[in-house]
């Protein structure tokens, strides 16, 4: 199984917000379990998938040096379910960002209606080191933009197409 | 610049969204860690609502001056000297280290900062700031 819970970035301006889109299929194994006979995608992925939008935003803010993780969720709410047969929309609004982590405000949609709002708070890890290797390398983070397809649709501040960082994209 | 009252209102604010306890919990005199259950993550979260709330830049370890805390200078099998004291006296102008300073394990440090800390600490970012 692979941790992607979102399938595609549909908006994305580097430093200032980003949307994605998760399609939930019957095909998908987690809702047969969930629950059985009536599957609803379950609110700890939706969280997920916020928190994914959220991260590569910050983390392309960063140029992919930092090693950015989901922290805290200090509020969520949900109004209503999503279903097999949905494309939910992730928008993630960074709020602020300093050297020691980051704040993100995020919504899920379905269509028009809202399904759920967050906050999230990212911390940056000191070296992001376990047993002695790297959680994560930058080019991990680029190769998660690059099949999110962030690059065909981001661009910068000044309206530039997104760019990987230099002497990373090789 | 704000009032101290206008301050306290909105310190209260952020403790209240960042630690999700009650208006009448978040009183001066209370510890954010043992009192109001603040966690060292909890900080970073509080950190960001202040910065948003008074407009200030808070820099990384300002609050609690870690390159002080992890100083061998400073700190003896995990108590800060009286010459870290010193410093953090220098560096935390806005807390009243006295019971710190009484039983001083460096782990400790955290948890005696109250509310009434918290707003002296934006009082004094708001001051230089203004």
């Amino acid at each position: 199984m692979r941790w992607y819970w979102i399938d595609r970035f549909i908006e994305f301006e580097s430093g200032r917000y980003a949307k994605a889109i998760k399609n939930i299929s019957l095909a998908e194994e987690y809702l047969h379990d969930h629950f059985p006979g009536y599957p609803v995608m379950p609110a700890s992925l939706v969280i997920e998938g916020l928190a994914q939008t959220g991260g590569l935003l910050v983390c392309e803010h960063g140029g992919f040096r930092e090693k950015v993780v989901l922290a805290k969720v200090p509020k969520v709410v949900f109004y209503c379910e999503a279903v097999p047969g949905d494309t939910l929309t992730y928008t993630a609004a960074l709020d602020y960002i300093r050297d020691d982590g980051a704040m993100v405000t995020a919504t899920s949609h379905k269509g028009s209606k809202l399904h759920a709002e967050m906050e999230i708070v990212f911390a940056h890890l000191n070296n992001g080191s376990h047993q002695g290797k790297t959680l994560f390398e930058p080019k991990d983070y680029l190769s998660m933009m690059r099949m999110l397809r962030a690059y065909e649709v981001g661009h910068g501040p000044d309206g530039s197409p997104l760019q990987p960082p230099p002497g990373l994209d090789s | 610049m704000p009032t101290q009252e206008e301050v306290f209102e909105k310190v209260r604010g952020a403790l209240v969204e960042a630690l999700g306890v009650d208006e009448e919990e978040v009183t001066p005199q209370a510890t954010l860690v043992g009192d109001l259950g603040a966690e060292s993550i909890d900080f970073l979260d509080i950190l960001f609502r202040l910065q948003k709330a008074f407009n200030i830049k808070i820099p990384d370890k300002e609050l609690l001056p870690q390159d002080i805390l992890t100083n061998p200078e400073y700190v003896v099998d995990g108590r800060v000297t009286d010459a870290g004291i010193a410093e953090l006296r220098k560096r935390m102008p806005f807390a009243n280290l006295d019971s710190f300073a009484a039983n001083p394990n460096v782990q400790d440090l955290a948890n005696l900062l109250t509310v009434a800390d918290m707003c002296r600490f934006v009082e004094s970012k708001l001051a230089t700031a203004g």
